[in-house]
């Protein structure tokens, strides 16, 4: 452990910029300061990569990144920036750990489940660096506070869940320049690009003959939202540890890379790209989108993980492209303008049935009790996987887009009135409720159930579309609130996911 | 007529799902089309010039894929009112297809169209 202090050691990793030092603590420019004994210890293994060097380590050491979300890409990415020796790392979430957080959010543990996200993981980093200063911000990000969060930082990690957060964090990235690495995954898929990085002022740098000058934002990448029903979350499809997990790993990965080599840096001259070498330059204005793709039941194959060129800043972009300035502010968003929530929840053509048409859980389950619903059919929509932890006795599954998808065939070769739904029935019901339906059971009621009692109501409508309610005589009735109204009105010891 | 052009179409982020769960497509489609017109003109025989048909274009292809592959009646997770839907990426041989001319960009025999929903969870 001797010659610590000496930088000789770092010479052969280090970039040719590397200054020599005489290992005195002597000089107030916090990049060319000496490091620590603890320090030269902690990060000599990642300092000796070539290209990284006592350099980017102190790069790094005088960086400071807000991590936004404390969830499963979060985590991850947390423990590799606080690892790295990052000098200032700031965590917002406004949640507590929960136990179904646990499978993904590995910087929570057992123990701390009920408190706080930032406080908990906070804990968990200082363990394992106890050098870097944590900040915790144990709120949610919202246009009101979102500046004031992320304005003392140097970059940023967009770790949230939905895409209203997404594009509020890219906006007033914008506003404050700052790069934005911006992660996502739901299910088996993961994204990851690098944002606004260099962060062109608004409304400069807009492309020109085809040659794009500045780097793009998430507007630019991603004009307009999925309407409301499409974008899905990770507790309605499901999230795999390891795929989400990656992700934040490599957000992680990006934030080093940019912090350590000095991308993240303010061009002192804006537009003034002559110092940069050209793939560089290309490489930031252009970023790439790698997608993540997850088989449950594939090896790893050759497109598991794709690399895309996104196009750069652009000029019609709301926040950054052309006259942007005159519409997007710091003032404006903390005043309401835009709305965020709005615009990521365009309508979405939800069937709503009238009350005659349904049941609560809670009546159901007693008519059951008192035999006044005698035989019937009962169809749970779920997906296949949630059916498999529990249902209410006698229901069969039909998982949604099945149902929906052999109700479309039925339509398109026409409706009869025979009850059957035109072939619906057998099609996709299991023989023995099959059974049930034909020679005399044309009458029998059906009950759907789903998980919380939207898609239900629309497979209601789809058997009458089809005519399987006989002309009124067959009852069909759409079970209020799913499975999850069950679990409350019924049956708390109900596995509901 | 029968002159196709072989191109692979990817779907991603959940996408693969309203195309019966399969990721990778290799098709044979249409190497030219002619445009169905709208309304009036329809039954008064030919235009003014003969039309041979245009090559195919990505705006085209996605309504092939509708008529042609699409498995789930979801339809409208994938495009709405006769473009894509918004929160879906298109990327011709792995690059944003505002690179290339978006919906009118003329496929070219071996290209790889993929498509990808941009995802929000974390």
């Amino acid at each position: 452990m001797q010659n610590r202090n000496n930088n000789t050691i770092y010479q052969n990793g280090g970039t040719s910029s590397f200054s020599p030092s005489n290992g005195i603590n002597n000089n107030s420019n916090p990049l060319s300061r000496s490091l620590t004994d603890e320090e030269f210890d902690r990060y000599s293994r990642q300092m000796i990569v070539p290209g990284m060097g006592k350099e980017g380590q102190l790069r790094l050491l005088t960086s400071r990144v807000l991590i936004i979300g404390a969830g499963g890409l979060g985590c991850p990415a947390a423990q590799y920036i606080a690892g790295a020796g990052i000098g200032t790392i700031g965590i917002v979430d406004g949640d507590v750990v929960e136990p179904s957080n646990l499978h993904r959010q590995v910087g929570h543990a057992t123990s701390r489940i009920g408190t706080p996200k930032v406080t908990s993981l906070i804990t968990h980093l200082s363990a394992l660096n106890p050098l870097p200063t944590y900040i915790p911000h144990p709120c949610h990000i919202t246009p009101d506070n979102a500046a004031d969060l992320i304005a003392p930082y140097d970059l940023v990690l967009d770790c949230t869940d939905n895409p209203a957060t997404r594009y509020l964090i890219s906006d007033v990235c914008v506003l404050l320049r700052k790069p934005l690495v911006s992660a996502a995954s739901v299910q088996k898929s993961g994204q990851l690009v690098v944002l606004n990085c260099p962060a062109t002022p608004q409304g400069e740098g807009l492309p020109e003959g085809g040659k794009y000058n500045a780097a793009p934002c998430y507007r630019c990448c991603f004009k307009q939202p999925p309407p409301a029903a499409a974008a899905l979350s990770c507790g309605e499809a499901g999230i795999m540890g390891p795929v989400v997990g990656l992700m934040g790993v490599a957000q992680a990965g990006e934030a080093v890379k940019i912090l350590a080599s000095g991308l993240h840096a303010i061009p002192s001259s804006d537009g003034a790209t002559g110092q940069e070498e050209p793939g560089r330059e290309r490489n930031l204005r252009q970023p790439t989108l790698l997608i993540y793709s997850y088989d449950l039941d594939a090896a790893v194959g050759p497109y598991a993980f794709r690399a895309l060129k996104m196009a750069g800043r652009k000029k019609s972009c709301f926040a950054c492209g052309e006259g942007s300035r005159a519409r997007l502010t710091l003032g404006g968003i903390k005043k309401g303008e835009p709305d965020y929530v709005q615009f990521c929840s365009a309508p979405t053509a939800r069937v709503t049935l009238p009350v005659e048409e349904r049941i609560t859980a809670a009546a159901y389950h007693e008519a059951r009790e008192r035999g006044e619903i005698a035989e019937h059919v009962l169809i749970d929509t779920r997906e296949r996987e949630h059916f498999s932890f529990g249902s209410i006795d006698g229901a069969v599954n039909v998982p949604f887009g099945k149902l929906l998808m052999a109700a479309a065939v039925a339509s398109r070769e026409g409706a009869s009135g025979n009850g059957n739904g035109n072939g619906f029935v057998e099609k996709i019901l299991p023989e023995e409720v099959r059974g049930k339906m034909v020679d005399g059971g044309e009458d029998l009621p059906i009950y759907v159930v789903c998980r919380r009692g939207l898609d239900s109501q629309e497979a209601v409508e789809k058997l009458r579309g089809l005519g399987m309610d006989n002309g009124g005589r067959r009852k069909i009735l759409d079970i209020m609130g799913g499975m999850k109204a069950w679990k409350e009105e019924v049956d708390p010891s109900f596995p509901f996911i | 007529m029968s002159l196709t052009i072989p191109i692979t179409v990817d779907f991603s982020g959940g996408l693969e799902m309203l195309f019966s769960n399969k990721r990778r497509h290799s098709l044979s489609i249409p190497a030219l089309f002619t445009e169905e017109k709208d309304g009036k003109g329809e039954g008064e025989g030919e235009g003014e010039e003969e039309d041979k048909g245009k090559p195919v274009t990505i705006a085209f292809l996605v309504d092939y894929l509708c008529k042609n592959f699409m498995k789930d009646p979801r339809s409208d997770l994938f495009v709405l009112d006769g473009h894509i839907r918004p929160g879906i990426l298109v990327l011709i041989n792995e690059a944003d297809w505002e690179l290339e001319g978006e919906e009118t960009y003329e496929i070219q025999a071996g290209d790889n169209i993929l498509f990808v929903s941009t995802l929000h969870g974390g």
